[in-house]
């Protein structure tokens, strides 16, 4: 029996606590019997070592906003008995907390994470790693990056045996959208960044995506978790989106170009970086909407191209789940 | 376009000065000049290599006029640029001496503006360019790409690279 905490319940943690309800029986043939313990939010929680009701936690969540009151997710690490906790709380990039706190004390008990949170792994990856493997635990980490666009178990597992040395990819949807939106549109930047917060697309403050701070994070945690490297999220040169203007994608689609917000790590030339970039129009990475995208060169395998849904609830949702499978599947 | 001469100069004072008036005269740029003393030649000469920036029409009557000054020219070549990038500028780029701009990657003398496409702005806004560099070797490209990334990050213009240097 795998018993399962969930930290955080926004969109993630719902998304989660959803598939997990739809696709219990699918599930339970892949990794054997499961049973959420608990569940908390930043104000609270619901704990019970014999199961929770999952689909009552959503209701209550959905109807009064918040978990009752009581439980905190750190009296559920201390007092509770589980394998293994998904880690879904808001990012921090700064100090990585909460986040960092929770995963650590978890990996200290031998307890598996899962995560969606780039704030801990952007922070403190190296010592995260080291911990769990002292620890005998899993750190799994799929949703911290492109949503469910595959790439960390992708380049771990698939690409096993090859050297990646360089990696460009569009690891933010909000920066992608814009740009595509303003090279069909001609419209300028702020007029798309409008129609993007209508959309949802956009957050009401987007400092966090159009500086492409959102992006440097996620390649800060690909270089060092996938390319071997111990860099730190103010190694990163970086530069956003906002001033691009709808006559530097005229000017550039004369040429046969377009421009996009790539996120590149090159470890033979030493490039860390998040820029816009000049794309010619057949290249896989123009991609348009909010799709994430990667090209990962290896020394083997070559190029490996991978596109896919960047965020949202079920997409990260499935990255998680995927992660939970690697984890429990071979005890079937 | 940019050339290397290589002369032979006598060593005594105001030798350099023969070869290098007809350059200014001529409307050329200096861009570096390099005393070979290691290679002096039997008869106590030094080869100088002069690397300059002028207009191609302009090469002949330069050299004609260096020897007319008594300088032995030994030799004279353009200086093949083999790679070539082009790159996006968006800001003030005329309000901020584009000439300048230019200058800082022409007088490195290892590469070159060799084209630039600007679409104007409206008024006060910022405008757009495509600049297209050549240079000596992808290196010194990526050299002279460093230096007009420097040189915008001073003027506050955007530059937006590609994502490969072909
Ligand atoms: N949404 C996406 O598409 C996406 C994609 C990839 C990765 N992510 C990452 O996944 C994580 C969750 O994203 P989200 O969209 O679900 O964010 P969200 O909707 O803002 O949810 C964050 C949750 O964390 C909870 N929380 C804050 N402090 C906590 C604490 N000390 N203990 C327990 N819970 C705490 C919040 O509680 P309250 O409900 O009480 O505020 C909230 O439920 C973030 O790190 C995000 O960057 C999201």
């Amino acid at each position: 029996m795998i018993k399962i905490a969930i930290f955080g319940f926004g969109a993630v943690g719902q998304g989660v606590a959803e598939v997990l309800l739809k696709k219990r029986e699918a599930l339970r043939k892949l990794i054997g019997d499961f049973r959420v313990v608990a569940v908390t939010d930043s104000k609270g929680g619901i704990a019970d070592e014999k199961g929770i009701d999952l689909s009552k936690a959503l209701e209550i969540k959905r109807s009064r906003k918040r978990l009752p009151e009581g439980t905190t997710t750190l009296d559920v690490i201390n007092s509770l008995d589980f394998d293994v906790c998904i880690e879904v709380t808001v990012t921090n990039i700064e100090n990585g907390e909460p986040g960092l706190t929770h995963i650590k004390e978890c990996l200290r008990r031998g307890i598996n994470v899962v995560t969606s949170n780039k704030g801990p792994l952007v922070v403190a990856y190296k010592e995260l790693a080291d911990l769990a493997e002292k620890k005998n635990a899993k750190l799994m980490f799929e949703a911290t990056v492109g949503g469910a666009m595959p790439i960390i178990k992708l380049v771990k597992n698939d690409l096993a045996g090859n050297e990646v040395y360089a990696i460009k990819g569009i690891l933010n949807g909000t920066c992608n959208y814009i740009l595509s939106r303003m090279e069909k549109e001609k419209l300028t930047y702020d007029q798309i960044l409008a129609e993007a917060k209508e959309l949802g697309i956009a957050e009401a403050d987007p400092t966090y995506d159009v500086e492409g701070i959102d992006a440097a994070a996620k390649l800060v945690i690909i270089a060092n978790s996938l390319m071997d490297m111990d860099v730190k999220f103010e190694d990163v040169e970086r530069v956003g989106i906002t001033k691009i203007t709808p006559e530097a994608f005229e000017v550039a689609m004369d040429k046969g170009y377009t421009i996009r917000l790539i996120a590149e790590v090159d470890k033979v030339e030493g490039i860390l970086r998040v820029s816009p970039r000049l794309i010619p129009i057949q290249h896989p990475l123009a991609i348009s909407g909010t799709l994430n995208a990667a090209l990962i060169k290896t020394d083997l395998a070559g190029d490996v191209v991978v596109v896919g849904k960047g965020a949202g609830s079920k997409e990260t949702a499935s990255a998680i789940i995927s992660d939970l499978i690697e984890l429990y599947r071979c005890r079937t | 376009m940019l050339i290397t001469i290589v002369v032979e100069l006598k060593d005594q004072p105001g030798q350099l000065l023969k070869a290098l008036e007809p350059i200014s005269r001529l409307g050329g740029n200096i861009v570096s000049v390099y005393h070979q003393r290691d290679k002096i030649t039997p008869l106590k000469r030094i080869p100088v290599e002069i690397t300059i920036q002028i207009d191609e029409r302009k090469v002949e009557d330069l050299i004609e006029a260096i020897r007319r000054n008594g300088v032995i020219v030994r030799s004279y070549n353009e200086v093949r640029l083999t790679a070539t990038t082009s790159l996006l500028l968006i800001g003030h780029i005329i309000h901020t001496d584009l000439g300048d701009t230019i200058n800082r990657i022409d007088s490195t003398g290892f590469a070159e503006v060799v084209d630039m496409h600007i679409s104007m702005p409206q008024l006060n806004q910022p405008s757009t360019a495509m600049i297209t560099i050549s240079a000596t070797s992808d290196d010194n490209l990526k050299k002279a790409i460093d230096i007009l990334k420097k040189t915008c990050r001073e003027k506050d213009i955007t530059v937006i690279e590609p994502l490969e240097l072909q």
